[in-house]
């Protein structure tokens, strides 16, 4: 169980705790504190992947976040995870990873026979190759692209792990904990200020890490645990590691994704899996750090190919060495860093510099080692299919375009350094536009539209000693400005090596006859011929460029790729970076998980759920229950196996012959007072309000001010100046954000106030011809006959000892009452209305015997006041006052409301009399018609008449009454239905009303 | 998301707000004449600024008020807020 690439001592890991995973199949270990990378290197593992296009082999090529190729599929805990960054993922014990993208498996991936057939998967492949036939699209192109494509697999299975959501506030957010984040986290707590540290890695310090440097006399990483541990002692200071800013929004919100637990073996029930932050932050403090950038050379994709930080990373924190033959190729002083670690290590680096020979304080140094340094030297292309084998070096000439010398090097990894990227991702998310520096070849930011400020690396600054000072003093003075105090700090001295200047070469030039392919985005697959291809195609806009070849795209955003593909498509075009521009940054940063984007609000607390003060009573009585928005109704009764069908026509029969009761709590009510409130309900209602009585209710219609039906409902008038308005279940929030707009803008000079009563009251309607002997019943000393209580009328009377108020109206069109109490009643006067009731035969009934009563009657609801209706379309031009003014009454004049063939409501039977018509069917005058068929209206509700036992709909139809009489076709596509049908009055039973007032 | 000043009750974050258009459209009186022109500006015609633009807002989840905001509708910088019966300038 040796592990042949791990050092004996260096590292950051827990030699004393072994970790045991497998790697498609294969049991290893590792220790705690490795990542999957760093565990499956020490094992001598580098081909963990294929590419996304060609099923090239790939291996690890950076650390961390910048990781484009080793993404895994991760099963732990008991679900399976794709796209899983092996960098980052920490080792716990009985993971198991597999390669994705590769069939059969990763060492023999059919698949890789695309590497060969290249010429067919140039840049744009999917728009030119998988053109013609037309046919061929959807059962040989799109399954094989479908299959081909794609990283991982998600899971099918039920996420059964816990995610959270949580809000915060704090007056300075830091963005990363290297030396300018820890010196701005500093500063500002010491100021008093609420400070955020937020750190991705598991380890905080960043490059005090892996950088051999010192701070007053401690070691990078010694100052960098010392702040940390006096950080979080500070009670004004939350440390976070294992946390992501990945987003940058309006107005300084960010947000943030911290990985709480996957880290853990074991983990208590409630601990959640991730947690999605949403941080207001007064300040933020961007110290996001740098990416290493790539050479571009060819093959430079092989397994065994590392960026050189990341190699020293592998080395200085996880004690494993990326390879035992490195060579180093580098433009810059940095990757000297990495050579002189090797040296430590008793491995011996070979450097090969583009840089002409010259002197710097590390290249003496490794000078002074006896490390081979060859200058004016880079690597041409690497050989070996699976993993490095060795490289063909070239000694450039003068002009950096051809070679003097070319031979072959053996090894078994290269580490390549480019220079530096900033990671200005966050700020260009901010609204912060870049600007090229010259001195770096990379962005930077430039003006700020939010209160952010980029210190250290991410600002371009690459020494120690710029980017602490950077981090004191923008710490200290950002964070002074919110406490008002200033708290002096010395900034420490420190010792770091200075680096010489870098070379601005970034692609390595092809000798002639050789055509290797030179990647520069690793994830997509993306070539520098591709690049060139979608220039020579005429592409310039680097945002088409980026979308028609790929480059940029997908999880790792181009954090490796971005500015080596500005660099080319600038070369090509013969401009300067700056003027080509850069593509634009967009959240998240990294990948998150859907789960953590979802939080807590899944299954039953997808919303609120609202339930009546009956709702056990239902439970208990085999109720159905559908979704009326939050609401949870009863939508039938169950008896014995009775389908919904059979349940609702019985319910609805029992309402027709005997008596039966609806709970209608969740109507909206709002209530209504002030010495005004009569002039506002007859501006807001198109009916005139004026002289409606103390002790009646009054059904009322209100619009929009474009004419159209906005609600429906009755209001009753309690006393001289308190009124009881009642809406539509779904309506109700939005009636009443109207009513307050008109009240509060529109006619303040109005005295009336709004509140919503409608969790107050409990409701219960008592619907049909044996509802008065019922209701005498429940009140034996009140008069309930029909000259005191008639139609529309209103009564406040005790209710066995509770108060209640019982309002005569009805939307069955039965002989009906609504009896309210308040809410914690609600339950008591259910279950005594289900007592005093059977004798009469009272039955309980839902929604869907509910809409069958109303529909028959020709009542209208939502799927006829569906926002296109105005009063005439749904026959309630009756209720438009002529007389007065009223909210919406201008528009009503308009000419096509006006038209004669206005679309409006009508009742549709089958000429069979025995099939149901789909609701959403389309009303055609001859089914067999040639297309386009003209459509002359549509089926919005459909129920089976109790009344008349057939079906019966309501139509909103050209034409209107006129086409009474006439047979059409009811045809639904979906259904695969055509119905022959006859029009009749929207009026099916009891057409003069007189039920309501018998 | 935004953060918006809610004039009674202070910073809140905007999932406490609903949108209401255009804060600068007068309503024509009630009771009163109107032209078709100016019926027809009041309910359909609205200018799409880009750049400041007075607006309201109502605190639903919170106090109830109608708010006016004035925002910059690219940036989304917020200028201003106020009660509807104060002016912003």
């Amino acid at each position: 169980m040796s592990q042949p690439f791990r050092l004996n001592k260096e590292g950051l890991i827990n030699r004393n705790k072994k970790i045991s995973f497998t790697f498609n199949g294969k049991k290893l270990f590792g220790y705690e504190g490795d990542t999957i990378a760093s565990a499956l290197i020490a094992n001598g593992i580098h081909l963990v992947g294929r590419s996304f296009k060609y099923h090239r082999p790939r291996g690890f090529f950076g650390a961390g976040v910048e990781e484009p190729n080793a993404k895994l599929q991760v099963e732990f805990n008991g679900h399976s995870e794709p796209n899983v960054n092996a960098t980052e993922m920490e080792l716990v014990e009985g993971l198991s990873a597999t390669s994705q993208n590769c069939w059969p498996s990763v060492n023999f991936d059919v698949g890789a026979i695309n590497n060969f057939l290249k010429m067919f998967f140039p840049a744009g492949f999917y728009y030119k190759t998988f053109m013609w036939p037309k046919s061929f699209w959807y059962k040989i192109y799109e399954p094989f692209i479908r299959k081909a494509a794609g990283l991982g697999v998600a899971s099918i299975e039920k996420d059964k792990e816990r995610y959270e959501h949580k809000f915060e506030y704090c007056d300075l957010l830091v963005t990363g904990s290297g030396p300018s984040g820890l010196a701005s986290a500093y500063a500002a707590a010491k100021n008093g200020a609420k400070v955020i540290l937020a750190e991705d890695k598991p380890r905080f310090g960043g490059t005090l890490l892996t950088d051999d440097v010192s701070i007053d006399n401690l070691s990078g990483k010694d100052w960098a645990e010392k702040i940390i541990t006096e950080l979080k002692s500070m009670p004004n200071v939350t440390v976070k590691n294992r946390s992501q800013v990945f987003g940058y929004y309006d107005h300084n919100m960010l947000v943030m994704f911290e990985r709480v637990s996957d880290h853990l073996e074991k983990k208590s029930k409630f601990t959640p899996r991730q947690r999605l932050w949403y941080i207001r932050a007064k300040e933020t403090i961007l110290s996001t750090g740098s990416i290493e950038r790539p050479i571009v050379f060819g093959n430079n994709d092989t397994p065994g190919i590392f960026l050189s930080a990341a190699a020293k990373e592998y080395m200085k924190v996880y004690g494993v060495l990326v390879g035992k033959k490195p060579l180093i190729f580098t433009n810059n002083d940095s990757a000297y860093e990495t050579a002189l670690e090797f040296k430590k290590n008793n491995v011996e680096p070979i450097i090969l510099d583009t840089r002409e020979e010259h002197s710097s304080e590390l290249i003496d140094e490794a000078k002074s080692k006896g490390i081979d340094i060859r200058f004016s030297h880079g690597v041409i292309v690497a050989n070996g299919y699976k993993k490095v084998k060795s490289a063909k070096i070239g000694k450039l000439n003068k002009d950096k375009n051809s070679f003097e010398k070319i031979e072959t090097v053996d090894c078994d990894c290269i580490c390549v350094s480019g220079f530096w990227t900033p990671s200005v991702h966050l700020a260009s998310q901010s609204g912060n536009k870049l600007k090229y520096e010259e001195k770096i070849d990379a962005f930077i930011p430039d003006k700020k539209k939010q209160h952010e400020t980029s210190v250290g690396a991410a600002n371009g600054s690459f020494t120690l000693e710029e980017s602490l000072k950077n981090g004191f003093e923008n710490g200290s003075n950002l964070s002074a400005k919110i406490t008002d105090t200033k708290t002096e700090i010395t900034i420490p001295n420190v010792n770091e090596k200075k680096y010489g200047a870098h070379d601005k070469l970034w692609c390595m030039p092809l000798p002639k006859n050789e055509n290797p392919k030179r990647f520069v985005d690793f994830q997509n697959d993306v070539s520098v011929s591709d690049i060139e291809i979608a220039l020579r195609e005429g592409y310039r806009s680097i945002e088409h460029v980026k979308r028609y070849t790929t480059l940029g795209m997908a999880t790792d955003q181009g954090r490796t790729s971005n500015l080596n593909g500005l660099q080319l498509v600038s070369n090509i075009e013969n401009k300067i970076v700056p003027e080509v521009g850069h593509t634009t940054f967009r959240p998240p940063f990294t990948p998150i998980t859907i789960g953590t984007i979802v939080g807590r609000e899944v299954g039953m607390e997808y919303m609120p759920t609202r339930k009546t003060p009956m709702h056990e009573w239902h439970k208990k009585n085999n109720a159905v229950f559908v979704d009326a928005g939050a609401w949870k109704r009863p939508r039938y009764y169950k008896q014995g196996n009775e389908t919904l069908f059979e349940a609702s026509k019985r319910e609805a029969k029992n309402v027709r012959e005997n008596v039966g009761i609806c709970d209608v709590t969740t109507l909206g009510k709002i209530d209504i007072k002030g010495p005004d409130a009569a002039e506002f309900l007859n501006r807001v209602y198109t009916n005139a309000w004026m002289k409606l009585p103390v002790g009646k209710a009054r059904y009322g219609l209100m619009l929009r001010e474009d004419g159209i039906v906005m609600d429906d409902g009755t209001t009753t008038r309690i006393s001289e100046n308190h009124y009881h308005m009642t809406t539509t279940t779904a309506q109700a929030a939005n009636v009443l954000s109207h009513l307050e707009y008109y009240l509060q803008i529109v006619w303040p000079e109005l005295n009336v106030n709004v509140v919503s009563t409608t969790e107050q009251w409990a409701g219960a309607a008592i619907a049909g011809p044996k509802s008065r002997d019922m209701l005498s019943k429940l009140y034996p000393d009140l008069d309930v006959s029909n000259d005191t209580l008639p139609f529309m009328g209103y009564k406040e009377a005790d209710f066995f000892g509770v108060p209640s108020r019982i309002f005569r109206i009805s939307f069955s069109g039965e002989l009906a009452y609504e009896i309210n109490v308040k809410s914690d009643h609600g339950m008591f006067m259910w279950e005594k209305m289900m007592d005093v009731g059977k004798e009469f035969g009272n039955q309980p009934y839902g929604t869907e015997a509910l809409s069958t009563l109303r529909i028959e009657m020709g009542h209208v609801a939502g799927p006829e006041l569906d926002g296109r209706t105005i009063p005439s379309d749904v026959s309630l031009n009756g209720l438009v006052s002529k007389k007065k003014d009223f909210i919406g009454k201008n528009s009503l004049g308009r000419e096509a409301f006006n038209v004669e063939s206005r679309q409006k409501i009508v009742g549709l039977i089958p000429i069979d009399r025995k099939s149901s018509i789909p609701e959403g069917s389309h009303i055609v005058q001859d089914q067999n018609g040639k297309l386009p068929n003209p459509k002359l209206g549509h089926v919005s509700s459909s129920c089976w008449s109790v009344e008349n036992n057939n079906p019966f709909s309501l139509a909103i139809m050209k034409d209107g009454k006129n086409m009474i009489g006439k047979k059409f076709f009811a045809v639904s596509p979906l259904k695969n239905k055509s119905i022959e049908v006859e029009v009749i009055s929207s009026h099916y039973v009891d057409p003069e009303g007189k039920r309501v007032r018998s | 998301m935004l953060y918006i000043k809610c004039p009674y009750c202070g910073l809140r974050a905007q999932k406490e707000f609903s949108y209401g258009g255009d804060a600068t459209v007068k309503r024509p009186n009630i009771n009163e004449e109107v032209s078709n022109e100016d019926w027809d500006n009041f309910v359909y015609m609205r200018k799409s600024p880009r750049g400041k633009h007075i607006e309201l807002w109502q605190h639903i989840a919170g106090c109830r008020q109608w708010i006016k905001v004035q925002r910059d509708t690219a940036t989304h910088e917020i200028f201003q807020t106020a009660k509807v019966t104060e002016e912003i300038r």
